[in-house]
């Protein structure tokens, strides 16, 4: 297989970004697919619920210690940082918040970029920060594939516009094209 | 060899130089953190590292407070004292002498929301709140009380959210940029050095409170960590996790009943 799993990011405010993309994904979607996405300590689970009700893949907020699987859509957890562990397993800690985030994007796609290395997707979304910027860069590194949602099309240009301009960015996509590709690497996968 | 493995044998270095065990926690974090000490402390190599660790205590010092965790605030996710107000309190109440024990209490924010909702309970007086952490520096800021003028707006939102009867101003006087909070508080917790990790139990408790402590464990030490908490609990005992952790893997996990699924609080029954 090509790649392994898909890292997204996307800031406070993205979920109609989110879904459009997730809701192209079939259920047999070979790979994870885990988003850090900024949120309210408060909001725990709402996300999650919103978005079962209009995909077909799973949909789940990440656990800490469990096993990554394809197929799946996990969320970091509101007020936590999600850590991918060299096992292929989920690990959350409370440390101090990473450009005031927690989750904070930077730090889940260094720690998947240093697991999944070239077989890695790194896609940054709309976004009003530059949480993001330096996980893509790591990402580009160590060889793994980075798309970033074409600025003029979000809402909120300044996180995608951050990792392209510090040369993290491969491909600059619309949203369609960003969900086209994820599902051609499906057909790739099989062939 | 790759660097976790690298990161593995300073650990085990370090356990039979120091006796501090950190084999046992998840190495993401780990790692994270010793190259973030590295990057201060100017170390290329995590093999350069451990034998400046090994040779200078002073340096140890310092990178133990790097790799303990410190990162805590009052009356974290406010509906867990809501809950407790609910579910735990009365309880509590029908003991004449109240133990509980915050392990990992840290710089001791949450000790000291734990007194503040006691005394607002009325309960404070005939408690006792053992506040314990590997890491005695932070035990030493968690005994004095005082933190940051700038993060009481938070912790007064919190503490409002939670449901306080009172003003939080009540509980601390502001000098300078500094709040020291209230004497009285601590009259009635203890502050002591304990390693969940090496130590054993060390008394019976009505209510455990080890709330994102064991995220930073591997699964094998969360469980021994679940033991000693059983073992520490008296018949009936209630224990709090974090809001993302679980007994799901615990051996023991079956002797416990879910008090509040949501805010992870359980009750001793077998």
């Amino acid at each position: 297989m090509q790649y392994e799993a898909v890292v997204v990011g996307v800031s406070a405010g993205g979920f109609a970004v989110l879904s459009r993309i997730l809701e192209g994904l079939p259920d047999s979607f070979p790979m994870p697919v885990i988003v850090i996405q900024h949120r309210s300590k408060d909001e725990r689970t709402l996300l999650e619920e919103l978005l079962r009700g209009k995909c077909t893949i799973r949909i789940k907020q990440a656990d800490e210690k469990e096993r990554i699987q394809g197929g799946v859509v996990y969320f970091a957890p509101a007020d936590y940082h999600l850590l991918i562990e060299s096992d292929r397993s989920f690990s959350l800690t409370c440390d101090e918040p990473v450009n005031f985030s927690r989750p904070s994007i930077d730090l889940s796609f260094e720690t998947a970029a240093e697991v999944y290395g070239n077989k890695l997707v790194g896609i940054i979304l709309t976004g009003s920060n530059g949480d993001g910027a330096a996980g893509m860069k790591a990402i580009r590194q160590r060889g793994g594939l980075t798309i970033a949602q074409d600025p003029e099309t979000a809402v909120f240009p300044r996180m995608p516009r951050a990792a392209i301009e510090i040369g993290a960015v491969q491909h600059i996509f619309t949203l369609e094209e960003i969900k086209y590709f994820l599902i051609n690497l499906m057909h790739t996968d099989h062939a | 060899m790759t660097d976790e493995e690298e990161i593995k044998e300073l650990l085990v270095s370090i356990r039979s130089a120091y006796g501090y065990d950190f084999t046992e926690y998840a190495m993401a974090s780990v790692k994270r953190r010793i190259h973030h000490f590295m990057n201060i402390a100017k170390f290329t190599s995590i093999r350069a590292l451990g034998r400046a660790l090994l040779k200078e205590e002073s340096l140890f010092e310092q990178f133990i407070q790097e790799i303990t965790v410190n990162v805590t605030e009052m009356f974290r996710d406010p509906s867990f004292y809501k809950s407790l107000r609910g579910h735990v309190i009365q309880r509590l109440a029908t003991y004449p002498l109240i133990k509980i024990w915050v392990a990992g209490a840290s710089t001791g924010e949450e000790v000291y929301s734990i007194a503040i909702f006691l005394k607002e309970e009325g309960l404070l007086e005939r408690s006792v709140i053992y506040a314990t952490d590997i890491n005695q520096r932070a035990l030493q800021i968690a005994k004095e009380g005082v933190y940051h003028l700038r993060k009481m707006k938070s912790y007064t939102s919190n503490y409002i959210k939670a449901g306080g009867q009172h003003s939080f101003s009540d509980y601390y006087v502001s000098q300078y940029d500094a709040a020291l909070l209230d004497r009285s508080l601590r009259q009635n917790i203890v502050f002591s050095a304990h390693n969940l990790a090496t130590d054993r139990s060390f008394n019976e408790f009505h209510f455990i409170s080890c709330r994102n402590v064991l995220i930073y464990f591997k699964q094998q030490l969360q469980t021994r960590v679940i033991d000693l908490f059983y073992e520490s609990l008296c018949p009936f005992g209630f224990l709090a996790l974090g809001n993302k952790e679980s007994l799901l893997f615990a051996e023991k996990g079956k002797h416990f009943e879910e008090v509040d699924k949501k805010e992870r609080i359980f009750m001793k029954t077998g």
